[in-house]
């Protein structure tokens, strides 16, 4: 402590890479988040070359079948293999979620971090802006902008970012607010740093593990709310395989028995936004330098 | 009354466990007051944390006996402990207003103690609690008790600190750094009241300190603690006078005190003689009738009234005031961190104050007037590393790239004294001192005029803080810099400032000589400031 001279020389998991395997190793939750992550990416990837069928294809001989070696998750009533369709089906739900979040993710660290440095009455404006949108019902105001739009796949994605913005607005707000006289940032205009360079080279970077957080959340979120939509009609058309539609069709064959219709894309969409969930905290370890030590 | 025999504590962390204190043993009598010093990471903290069972997550005493009034207390269940504390063992922390709960009136957090070990029922509790704030000597106790802590004094808060902790009468109060952040005449009221409480109940006390003044001040007996161990024990007397141990000497010489001067605070086998700095007659700063308004709820603040000041090439001025003086508004004005609001602000004869703050980075000046921040870990970015803290104004004002600018950070790494393989390091890997060159390395890369320092050791452990002080003694004669010391420590400005300013509530209130202003206070200000300090034996030569 008080030699200052002693120098250590660099340590495994000094690197990036070594970082993140500390941070997997360290808590299992997160390695299982990240394994989950890996497997709906490659589905993503991989799944529409890999699957057994092809998700369109009908046939009216097989209709209705209950789930068995050929048809591991049944089959729909036009005869549609179901555990292709909800392969098939990853890509596209992920699209919409990593799409909407990202758009929210930088249109929301914008208007905070603006709010957040310069305060007063953008501050002021942009804070009642963002207490009107959380106002209403979120999932309604999603509606009413697909309705408004036009029911397809970019519409969807602009609804959900638009619902979420409010998020990271306030949390970067936040964030940035209580650096922005910090002896760094003050440091930093002595530098000659102008304030925006400030802001987005010095403080902004502080705001992301936090953010992280946010960002996995909300990928969740972004996921049930385009299945959401779909499954109300809005949003995703029959026949494209998507979560939310399938659930949707399968819910009317589930009194009568046809449960995998339904219970198979539920679970899958249930998995994915468990996934996203568990994410959070493993990713803000890993964009946190203060958790390398 | 306490005794502990052979502690070791240990903590698990992610380079394996780590051994915070390994096997003292110490005793503590019925009314004596035991000082605990040592530097950071030395395990004083560790030790007392201990005792009271509450260690962080990861920490284990590993083995030793703690026994309290007969009582084991490493063996004592955590609903015991519970009573324990707080009733016969009270702590009081570094951070005043840390330890209060921000959002509740600090007479209902007196009055929770009270309730909590039967000592006061929901009827009289607030006579009670008034009773136990008068007893820390608050006046107009009623009235306090309704105040929030955000509502009161740093001094004030840590009185209220004093008055939950004393308020069950326990037999034993630890007190974790009661001081740091206090004002140094706050500092006093505050010693002096728990030294006469102590007194006046037969209180056993723990004072764990860095400062070697405080403790040979108010304890009767001292230990030194470092890596975990005692190294010393005894008399505060002879323990300082005559320091048996290598590490006590160390300590007690770099203290800074009356008669030394900077070399003298360096391990003997060190020193060098002091190199000498050249003072020029051409002013190189002059502020006229600088005045600092903010607008405040109750109407408008003057936080600076109309100060007028120089500071020749070459020349170190002390900045001295406690908080609130408007000291640091003043440095920040001068570094072009906030407008003034009337008045000038020349530099080397040009008017810099008319350009306003938010567009001073690209005034030609900028380079020429840089600042060493109070705080070394706030003022460096935490996702940054030492190299790129270093390299920021280079790059940003003096446009070098490359091999050039990373040349030139390991050259200022070298001037300020920092091993090169912590260039890659980020700040908390960084140790305080490590963290400090690294501050002032960046402030000097451009090679300022003037440097501006704001309390730049008074985070720092005294053996770090002479290392510290001593480089910006060579860096002054090396580089010719003009230095602008703000500080609330009058033994460091002395050892390094030609003169000083005394400021009182936004006015220059003495000025002088260093040596005169110190030595001959002619303001009753200057005298109180310096009475306060507390001032550590004189250690004899070695």
């Amino acid at each position: 402590m008080v030699d200052m001279t002693t120098s250590q020389p660099a340590r495994k998991g000094d690197t990036t890479l070594g970082h993140i395997a500390y941070v997997l190793k360290d808590n299992p939750v997160t390695m299982l988040a990240f394994a989950m992550l890996a497997f709906f990416l490659g589905c993503a990837v991989f799944g529409p070359a890999l699957v057994p069928y092809d998700p369109l294809a009908t046939n009216a001989s097989r209709a209705l079948e209950a789930p068995s070696w050929d048809h591991w998750f049944g089959t729909d009533n036009l005869g549609r293999d179901v555990f292709s369709r909800v392969i098939v089906a990853t890509r596209l739900d992920l699209t919409i979620s990593v799409a909407a979040v990202a758009l929210s993710f930088v249109i929301g660290s914008v208007l905070g971090s603006i709010a957040g440095y310069w305060g007063g009455w953008i501050d002021a404006v942009l804070n009642r802006c963002l207490d009107t949108i959380m106002a209403f019902p979120l999932f309604v105001l999603a509606m009413g902008v697909v309705a408004a739009l036009g029911n397809t796949v970019e519409n969807i994605i602009y609804a959900t970012a638009i619902i979420n913005i409010p998020f990271y607005a306030r949390l970067v707000r936040a964030e940035v607010n209580i650096r922005r006289n910090a002896g760094f940032a003050q440091a930093a205009k002595l530098a000659g740093n102008s304030d925006l360079r400030v802001l987005a080279v010095h403080i902004f970077p502080n705001a992301l593990p936090p953010m992280m957080v946010q960002v996995s959340l909300n990928l969740g979120w972004a996921i049930l709310n385009a299945a959401g939509l779909s499954f109300i009609g809005l949003g995703v058309r029959p026949p494209t395989p998507e979560w939310g539609i399938m659930v949707a069709e399968g819910a009317n064959f589930i009194v009568s028995g046809e449960w995998w219709l339904a219970v198979f894309p539920g679970l899958w969409l249930m998995l994915a936004v468990f996934t996203f969930n568990l994410l959070g905290d493993g990713l803000r370890d890993i964009v946190d330098p203060r958790k390398r030590t | 009354m306490l005794s502990i025999k052979d502690l070791s504590v240990a903590f698990k962390t992610r380079k394996g466990e780590v051994n915070a204190v390994r096997g003292i043993s110490l005793e503590v009598g019925k009314g004596e007051t035991l000082g605990i010093v040592g530097e950071s990471g030395s395990g004083k903290s560790v030790t007392s944390y201990a005792l009271m069972r509450i260690l962080d997550a990861g920490g284990d005493i590993r083995s030793g006996d703690v026994t309290y009034g007969g009582i084991d207390l490493r063996a004592a269940s955590e609903r015991d402990m519970r009573d324990i504390r707080g009733r016969e063992i009270s702590m009081i922390f570094q951070n005043p207003r840390a330890a209060l709960n921000p959002i509740r009136r600090v007479g209902h957090q007196v009055e929770d103690v009270l309730i909590r070990h039967a000592q006061a029922t929901r009827q009289d509790a607030r006579a009670k609690a008034i009773a136990a704030l008068e007893a820390v000597r608050i006046n107009d106790a009623a009235a306090r008790y309704e105040a929030y802590p955000f509502e009161l004094s740093g001094g004030m808060c840590q009185r209220i600190v004093i008055a939950i902790a004393l308020a069950c009468k326990p037999q034993l109060l630890i007190a974790d750094e009661p001081t740091t952040g206090l004002d140094i005449t706050t500092q006093k009221a505050v010693m002096d009241l728990v030294g006469e409480l102590a007194k006046e109940r037969g209180m056993g006390m723990i004072l764990i300190t860095h400062d070697l003044g405080l403790a040979s001040q108010y304890c009767d007996r001292i230990v030194v603690m470092k890596d975990g161990l005692i190294v010393e024990e005894g008399e505060p007397g002879t323990l300082f006078t005559a320091p048996q141990h290598a590490y006590t000497r160390k300590l007690v010489d770099a203290t800074p005190r009356l008669g030394a001067s900077i070399r003298n605070l360096l391990p003997p086998e060190v020193r060098s003689p002091e190199p000498e700095h050249r003072v020029h007659t051409r002013p190189l700063l002059e502020v006229r009738d600088l005045v600092k308004t903010y607008p405040g709820k109750a109407g408008p603040v003057q936080a600076v009234k109309g100060i007028s000041f120089d500071i020749k090439a070459g020349q170190s001025l002390g900045l001295v005031g406690e908080s609130g003086s408007g000291k640091s508004t003043t440095s920040e004005m001068v570094v072009r961190l906030q407008d003034p609001t009337s008045g000038a602000i020349l530099f080397d004869g040009h008017d810099i104050a008319s350009t306003p703050s938010a567009r001073f980075m690209r005034h030609a000046v900028r380079r020429d007037i840089q600042m060493v921040f109070q705080d070394a870990t706030d003022s460096l970015n935490p996702r940054g590393t030492a190299a790129s803290a270093i390299a920021e104004p280079l790059a940003r004002i003096d446009r070098m790239r490359g091999a050039k600018l990373s040349t030139r950070v390991s050259e200022l790494a070298d001037l300020v004294g920092l091993p090169q393989p912590l260039l890659s390091r980020f700040p908390h890997q960084l140790s305080g001192g490590q963290k400090a060159r690294v501050g002032i390395a960046r402030a000097i890369a451009l090679e300022p005029k003037l440097l501006i320092l704001d309390e730049p050791t008074a985070a720092l452990d005294v053996s770090i803080q002479a290392l510290v002080l001593n480089l910006l003694v060579d860096l002054r004669a090396q580089m010719g810099m003009s230095y602008l010391f703000v500080s609330h420590d009058l033994n460091v400005v002395r050892l390094l400032c030609d003169e000083v300013l005394v400021m009182k509530q936004g006015e220059i209130v003495d000025r002088g000589p260093t040596a005169t202003v110190m030595d001959n206070p002619s303001h009753l200000y200057t005298r109180a400031l310096i009475e306060a300090a507390p001032q550590p034996p004189e250690p004899v030569a070695a």
